[in-house]
């Protein structure tokens, strides 16, 4: 079932991704992590739909928010972070997907690992634990090609500043000045210091390009986490998902 | 009624009568797993066919090697949306793994090394349409497309086609797998774009 969603502020978090806030009437609700498909319609009636994981917290109103990377050659994210206008209405189902979630019930440690635009439906799951009032504790290993391309970095220094997440970031082809550290993937000492040990199991949502997760999602279980508490999401290799 | 987006245009690709409705095609093999890869050893490997309470039918990989093997050239269409025609695999077929099982049961829920589970009606894994394949685009099936083997059933989306399978449990009535429970569509037949569940 396709609802109608309508296009209510747009913002820009960086050079080529864009946050979309979008009314939808009906909206049931959803749980952090889930997806979305949006289907865009051409005046002659073709249309083409994509999925965007959703980035705002769990809520029970009629508004959410999705964050839509441009792809260069994609064919629905450049008119959604180019041409959609605050006002314009688009076609919405959703929200979907039951495993890669988390609610506030859950209690244990939440270790969250995003490569590049991943990070979305992570973002998700923490500002739902702040809005909720969980004490869940949540840590962030956030991965990304250089500075200019973090998503939400001021959103995420106050949570962090609040005792929502803790927050550590890796930098793959170019570093901030003064970092400490070369650029580089997530390695093993990585895991060891900026994530949560495996004795206290906590669940590991993983999410990103498919080398990102095959590789992170291999280096925590090599430090001994089970594979049944790690959970992830994959895009294709050039993330034409989107 | 649509809602229309001016200056939209999209990509508009040649009409294809092979790419069911909602699709878009990718010459990409992209990887969608609930969790890390597998990495199951050959002398651990094996495949079982059960009916719930005891085995009817076990293979190690030896065992398994030896059955006849066909090559299988079909199209896969994943829920996600990409389709990719022409995919080319090497296999058993599920004809010959339940040739002699005598059973009275409808469907079927693969299990995989890892935990995941898919189920799907018995008759669509019989009669050419269901193969255990182990070999890629003539190589062997890397660990994240689900090597040493996955199952193939190219006539549904792709998430039925389990990664490293490790056999089935026959059953005398439909119960959803992984996916199934988590939103997804019970059956799964892309041409009617049974995506969801309750679609």
């Amino acid at each position: 079932m396709w609802r109608v969603g309508k296009a209510v502020a747009l913002y820009d978090e960086t050079a080529s991704a864009r946050t979309l806030t979008l009314e939808v009437p009906d909206w049931p609700g959803h749980v952090a992590g889930q997806h979305v498909d949006v289907r865009l319609t051409a005046p002659d009636g073709y249309s083409a739909a994509r999925s965007y994981s959703i980035a705002s917290a769990s809520n029970s109103d009629n508004r959410l928010e999705i964050t839509v990377e441009r792809l260069p050659n994609g064919e629905v994210s450049p008119y959604l972070t180019q041409e959609l206008s605050v006002g314009d209405r688009l076609e919405l189902r959703g929200p979907i997907g039951g495993w890669f979630v988390w609610r506030p019930e859950q209690i244990e440690p939440i270790q969250l690992v995003a490569g590049g635009s991943g990070i979305v439906p992570l973002m998700a799951m923490i500002r739902s634990r702040a809005s909720s009032g969980s004490g869940a504790p949540f840590r962030l290993l956030y991965s990304v090609r250089e500075p200019e391309l973090v998503l939400y970095r001021e959103e995420l220094r106050t949570l962090a500043d609040r005792g929502i997440v803790r927050v550590a970031y890796a930098y793959t082809r170019a570093v901030p000045q003064d970092w400490p550290l070369p650029p580089g993937r997530i390695n093993a000492d990585l895991i060891a210091n900026a994530t949560w040990p495996s004795t206290i199991s906590p669940t590991c949502y993983v999410c990103g390009p498919t080398s990102f997760v095959e590789n992170a999602s291999a280096l925590l279980t090599v430090s001994g986490h089970s594979a049944q508490r790690i959970r992830t999401e994959r895009f294709g290799p050039t993330g034409d998902r989107r | 009624m649509a809602i229309i987006s001016r200056g939209f245009s999209g990509r508009r690709e040649a009409a294809n009568p092979n790419l069911p409705p909602g699709q878009y095609v990718t010459t990409d093999f992209p990887v969608l797993s609930a969790g890390p890869t597998e990495h199951v050893p050959l002398d651990q490997w094996e495949f079982v066919v059960d009916d719930g309470a005891s085995a009817l039918k076990r293979w190690d990989w030896k065992s398994f090697r030896d059955l006849p093997a066909e090559r299988v050239t079909a199209d896969i269409h994943c829920v996600t949306r990409w389709s990719k025609f022409g995919t080319s695999w090497e296999g058993v077929s599920l004809d010959t793994l339940l040739a002699d099982v005598k059973t009275d049961a409808r469907y079927a829920m693969a299990h995989s090394y890892g935990g995941y589970s898919t189920n799907l009606p018995l008759e669509d894994l019989k009669n050419n349409q269901a193969w255990v394949v182990f070999r890629f685009d003539g190589h062997d099936l890397a660990p994240e497309h689900g090597g040493p083997a996955r199952l193939l059933v190219p006539h549904l989306y792709f998430w039925k086609s389990a990664k490293w399978v490790r056999g089935m449990t026959l059953m005398p009535r439909d119960k959803p797998g992984f996916w199934e429970a988590n939103g997804y569509h019970i059956y799964g037949d892309p041409w009617r774009e049974q995506r969801y569940s309750g679609e």
